[in-house]
């Protein structure tokens, strides 16, 4: 059976487990919406270069209870670190059982409890944000199936001291598995947060994850947010950050994929409020038949907001790459400072790499700069380090990573950046310096 | 150390060395002088090793060895070492790591342990003195934002740690004061023995009062048209490089 005809079983048994109410009613319409638009095929400007009708005609296991992993299995994904809160998605489904929580500064709930709780206005408000910006059939599909999510709160005033971490785990010892990971966070006024993200597929079959995650931030609140994907390539997936900055806040979004199969990431910055300032970074490092693909939005509102997006990939092997960064600034967006840029190499004839700039601007006085570079490693650079007698591989590795370099200094949380350095390293066939 | 027989060398058929031949012994210093195009820059590239520029005729011999055959690294860690005329800014790669790693490849090649971090910041430490380069400078990443003067400075500075056999400075002169000039000289003099040897490439004479060469070559139209003693350079500074012009078309 394909994943499409498990989807229409699977949905009807959800929602008839789930019950109505609030969700249900978001599902209900989703599940309409998906219905008439499907899963996007590449005739989609939006999906041109990235293709999931292949994976969609594949036999996936959609799960939609939660298998409780055992510890050995979690100590494997965890990084050692101290935490605000260790939060476990397995399958898609948040399992409340095995994560940690005790910080006074948080709410932590899964999604329905939050809906039918002191904190539904939340889940009102914020709940599927997402879909006025993304209308595709995979966001919907996501919204379709909303149930075990999870709803974090960041309490006003509060400075959560240590970084929040996310796993989301994904068991295919038996079967390939579809999931569908679902996030609400918001981040109250004055509050601040650190939220990191990371993948783990344990198996060898594939998987396929759809995941949303809508944040909201809210006057003078500060977000960090870290997603790291360093899966096999087995695994897929196609995620949406829908960052919404409510009130005059500051958010820093890092986006990190050293492998895994066909990814697609969408980052959506909505300037709601003046005085916004947002920054967006990327770093990709593929190689094999990886395909990653960086759509994002920073759509500004209001007036004087500033963003700030800065890319790298670096592609080696077959692996294909696409940067697709819009920027919308609306009528009143007067004074509005907006920067994008894309730096690419590529260090195999097989890689490529489409990138694309799209600046739609409807106000006069706006500064908005774009840039993208698709090259190889400067011949120049290379010919200095090996005149110095760096042997070639050792001086391409010592500029690749300084050319990764400057992302991972946008990574403030001092055991992720040392993981991704180690790991990074351990890519180039470097010892640490 | 290094016998240059009928060099010649070009670039998408562009040819730019036509036919150069020269032999610099161990102690030696040796002054190759001439106009801007002449081709200084390019045989200096030709022996470190870039691969833009074919090669298509004469031989390079370094130490017994045909120096042509060699990648660049095995180049360096042979002993031969370049000042560029244009070091290359390289954000991101620390300048102290950089040369450490150098120091350490040249190391592995001849069979010797890597330095420890103390040794190797004694090394460090006592050739910084020798050029009187700033411990700021080299913790920062390779060249960026580095001033003419100080990159050039930092060139001698490697050249002081990897202590080559045979080192080329392309117009290392350029661009510096005085002060910085006779810093640079009194560097490059420190590190001379009877078991080295130094190229000095350069379009003015006013290096060769720090840096006294034995030999002084003239390099015009990629070829070395004249050779002499250090008198050759004070002579061409007096009556310029026209002089030099006039007598190759007087003589064909
Ligand atoms: N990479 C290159 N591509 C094309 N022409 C070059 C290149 N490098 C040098 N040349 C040419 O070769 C000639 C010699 O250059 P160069 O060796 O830099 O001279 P010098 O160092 O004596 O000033 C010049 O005419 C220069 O334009
Ligand atoms: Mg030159």
């Amino acid at each position: 059976m394909s994943l499409t005809e498990t989807i229409q079983d699977k949905y009807n048994e959800l929602n008839a487990a789930a019950g109505n109410g609030l969700l249900g009613s978001i599902r209900a319409k989703a599940f309409e919406l998906y219905n008439k638009s499907g899963i996007p095929t590449s005739r989609n400007e939006e999906w041109k270069y990235t293709r999931l009708t292949g994976l969609t005609n594949k036999n996936f296991a959609v799960h939609t209870t939660a298998v409780v992993p055992t510890k050995e299995m979690l100590n494997n994904v965890r990084l050692q670190s101290e935490f605000a809160a260790e939060l476990f998605f397995v399958n898609g489904v948040f399992v409340k059982e095995i994560s940690t929580f005790t910080n006074d500064a948080l709410v932590v709930l899964s999604l329905h409890e939050a809906a039918d709780s002191e904190y539904k206005t939340y889940v009102q408000q914020h709940l599927n944000q997402s879909s006025k910006y993304m209308k595709d059939g995979m966001n919907a599909l996501n919204a379709a199936f909303t149930a075990n999510g999870l709803f974090v709160l960041v309490k006003k005033n509060k400075v959560v001291e240590h970084p929040i971490f996310i796993y989301h785990i994904t068991g295919t010892e038996n079967d390939n598995v579809f999931v569908q990971p679902r996030s609400l966070l918001v981040v109250e006024e004055n509050a601040q947060v650190q939220l990191v993200e990371l993948y783990k597929n344990n198996g060898l079959h594939e998987s396929f994850t759809n995941e949303v995650i809508e944040i909201a931030v809210q006057e003078n609140a500060r977000l960090e947010y870290y997603k790291v994907q360093d899966e096999n390539e087995n695994c897929h997936h196609v995620g949406t950050t829908h960052v919404q900055q409510v009130g005059k806040c500051f958010t820093h979004c890092v986006t990190i994929t050293l492998n895994g199969g066909t990814i697609r990431n969408n980052i959506n910055m909505i300037l709601e409020a003046p005085n916004n300032e947002g920054h967006l970074y990327g770093l990709y490092m593929v190689n094999g038949k990886t395909h990653v693909d960086n759509h994002s939005i920073v759509d500004n509102l209001k007036p004087n907001c500033f963003s700030n997006e800065f890319y790298k990939g670096i592609m080696d092997g077959n692996s294909t790459g696409v940067f697709n960064g819009k920027i919308f600034v609306r009528q009143d967006a007067q004074k509005t400072n907006a920067y994008q840029s894309n730096k690419n190499v590529l260090i195999s004839d097989n890689a490529s790499v489409n990138t694309k700039p799209q600046l739609e601007i409807f106000a006069d006085d706006v500064k908005c700069s774009h840039g993208c570079t698709v090259g190889q490693l400067d011949e120049d650079a290379l010919f200095y380090l090996r005149a110095r007698g760096i042997g070639e591989k050792k001086a391409k590795a010592l500029l690749l990573h300084a050319f990764a370099a400057d992302i991972l200094e946008q990574v403030k949380i001092d055991v992720l950046k040392n993981y991704l350095e180690k790991k990074i390293d351990e890519r180039l066939d470097i010892e640490v310096l | 150390m290094l016998t240059i027989n009928n060099l010649h060398a070009q670039i998408e058929d562009k040819k730019i060395l036509n036919g150069i031949d020269l032999q610099i012994n161990a102690g030696e210093v040796h002054a190759i002088m001439g106009p801007n195009g002449s081709g200084k820059s390019t045989l200096a590239s030709v022996l470190a090793g870039r691969s833009d520029y074919e090669v298509t005729d004469g031989t390079v011999e370094f130490d017994g060895v045909d120096l042509l055959e060699m990648s660049p690294e095995e180049r360096a860690r042979e002993g031969l070492f370049l000042a560029f005329q244009y070091p290359i800014e390289i954000p991101g790669v620390s300048t102290t790591n950089f040369i450490k790693t150098a120091v350490n490849e040249a190391r592995k090649h001849r069979g010797q342990d890597a330095l420890d971090a103390v040794s190797f910041l004694k090394l460090m430490k006592e050739r910084m003195k020798l050029v009187k380069i700033d411990q700021s400078l080299l913790s920062r990443s390779l060249n960026e934002g580095f001033s003419g003067g100080e990159k050039k400075r930092n060139e001698i500075f490697q050249m002081a740690m990897l202590e080559p056999k045979l080192a080329i400075l392309d117009e290392t002169d350029s661009g510096l004061d005085i002060d910085a000039l006779r810093i640079v000289a009194d560097g490059v003099n420190a590190l001379r023995s009877k078991d080295n040897a130094t190229l000095v490439i350069t379009h003015y004479q006013r290096l060769l009062d720090y840096i006294v060469p034995d030999f002084v070559h003239v390099l015009y139209k990629g070829r070395i048209v004249k050779s002499g003693g250090k008198e050759l350079a004070l002579e061409l500074e007096e009556k310029g490089y026209d002089f030099i012009k006039q007598t190759i078309a007087e003589g064909v």
